[in-house]
């Protein structure tokens, strides 16, 4: 795995690239600590085919790569809004004091 | 010990002694089963056996002895950790470590030639003086020193001030040391089998046979056994092997690459690592310059060298030692390590009642395996875990309870 196809600047060293984690939606944001800690922490760490967030770091642009971890081989690279092609609205939960009760 | 040595020299024959006997057919059941035959597991293995008098114990490995990351570690260890569990821990090893060739009768090289952590910046060397006060507040020698030191005990380090990053300061800790990391297997294998332990290499675990919460038998390649309890045990394969018990873990399987050049006369005495240019480099009895850096960018379950990594790793080498330019490699390699979100092991029971954990070991498991095996015997033989090892409980995570060490356990930031 030497060269990798950014769907925006096309193939790319690898060094251009960051990796960011597996594609995995967030919990709600009042779904608890210990969704978040699982979120947060935990891995499925698959061998097998991933699907993962990259950044091409020179330009910024995030995109989206099926990679096989045992091959060490990308099999497909293509843009998020192939994936997340519905607009979410995200309201803020009301602030709290430090210290207050959460809702 | 010196009485059998020169009896041995008297002899008239030497026989070769094998490390292990031939490997039995797998019983149908066991008291403890390990999964792994690597240092870890071996260690456990042992220490069931010597300390706890547990004998009938299987150690399965998909491979040969130790030889997954047992045999592609670059043998440093060390006590010099940032949190006060993490010293504790660690020097338990360093304990241990000590004692190992005599106890085996066997020679571990174990070379005690002193460790420095260069500080390439203010923050470093800030992190390098807390190391410094936390080892001495635990009973671990580590001071920070200045180039002036630094220049008496390795006075071919570029200590200039026209590199792009000049070395302000390091922490020496003189207890630092290398082991030949196949000979503490070996005599962990030995040990252990001429108390009794089978092992059992090439035997991959394909499943566990499961009633409520307890594993009552594993599944491999060359039969399933019964067991009574269970030790995971395996580098690389942590989260392959915890999926098929069901468990869930906070770990990212990394690639770590390390080469090692020709060998060369010898000049470097001490072990030297730097957290800032991700290098760390030591010269074997042998002459080559062993040398590692950060893990790889990104996971994977393979073994492979890159060329990039390389170039990273010998610009920052050069940045120490501008003199080795001309020098050739001579080998490459690479591991798996386990990394965890905390850069500490995840160690002692989980929610199965008789499956034991062993894991999360990323860049810092070699110096562990006495004190890991010690302590994880201990654990599996009594089903209770000992205080060392409670803040590395695997649902410590879930707490948001971490033992940061990322700073002190590796070179990768």
């Amino acid at each position: 795995m030497k060269v990798m196809n950014c769907p925006l600047n096309g193939p790319r060293n690898i060094q251009e690239f960051a990796y960011g984690g597996e594609v995995i939606p967030q919990p709600a944001a009042d779904a608890g600590a210990e969704p978040w800690a699982d979120w947060v922490f935990m891995q499925n760490n698959t061998a097998g085919v991933v699907r993962e967030w990259w950044l091409h770091v020179t330009s910024g642009y995030w995109f989206i790569a099926e990679r096989d971890t045992v091959r060490d081989q990308i099999l497909r690279t293509y843009p998020a809004s192939e994936v997340f092609r519905v607009r979410m609205d995200v309201t803020a939960p009301e602030a709290t004091a430090w210290g207050g009760e959460s809702k | 010990m010196p009485f059998g040595l020169l009896k041995y020299g008297l002899r008239s024959e030497y026989k070769p002694q094998p490390v292990l006997p031939k490997r039995p057919e797998l019983k149908s059941s066991y008291d403890v089963v390990i999964i792994g035959a690597g240092g870890h597991g071996l260690a456990a293995a042992y220490y069931l056996a010597k300390v706890h008098g547990i004998t009938d114990v299987a150690v399965l490995d998909k491979g040969y002895l130790a030889g997954g990351n047992t045999a592609r570690n670059t043998a440093i260890i060390r006590s010099n950790y940032l949190t006060p569990e993490g010293v504790a821990f660690y020097d338990e090893a360093m304990h241990l470590w000590s004692g190992l060739s005599q106890e085996f009768d066997f020679n571990l090289q174990v070379s005690n030639r002193g460790h420095l952590t260069l500080a390439h910046s203010d923050a470093a060397l800030r992190t390098m003086r807390w190391r410094a006060e936390v080892n001495k507040h635990m009973g671990v020698k580590s001071e920070l020193i200045y180039p002036d030191e630094i220049r008496k005990l390795c006075p071919q380090l570029d200590l200039s001030k026209n590199t792009r990053w000049p070395i302000l300061g390091a922490l020496h800790h003189p207890p630092g040391a290398t082991v030949r990391h196949d000979a503490m297997a070996w005599g962990y294998a030995h040990g252990a089998s001429t108390r009794g332990v089978e092992i059992h290499q090439h035997t991959e675990v394909t499943g566990f046979q499961r009633d409520g919460d307890r594993i009552t038998a594993v599944e491999t390649s060359r039969g399933t056994v019964q067991c009574g309890r269970v030790l995971q045990a395996v580098a690389g394969s942590s989260s392959r092997v915890g999926d098929m018990a069901g468990l869930r873990l906070p770990i990212r399987t990394t690639p770590l690459q390390a080469c090692v050049s020709i060998p060369l006369m010898p000049f470097l005495d001490p072990i030297i690592v730097s957290g800032s240019l991700h290098t760390y480099i030591w010269q074997t009895a042998r002459g080559e310059l062993v040398m590692g850096g950060a893990g790889d960018p990104y996971p994977g379950y393979f073994t492979r060298s890159t060329l990039d990594f390389k170039e990273g790793l010998i610009a920052h080498v050069l940045e120490l030692f501008p003199f080795l330019g001309e020098v050739r490699f001579m080998r490459q390699w690479a591991g798996m390590t386990d990394m965890t979100p905390d850069f500490s092991p995840i160690m002692g029971r989980t929610p199965l009642s008789n499956y034991y954990i062993d894991s999360g070991w990323g860049t810092w498991g070699f110096k562990a395996t006495p004190v890991a095996g010690k302590r994880m015997a201990e654990t599996v033989a009594t089903d209770r875990v000992p205080d060392i090892l409670s803040p590395f409980d695997m649902q410590r995570f879930l707490r948001f309870d971490q033992v940061g060490e990322r700073g002190a356990a590796s070179v990768g930031h």
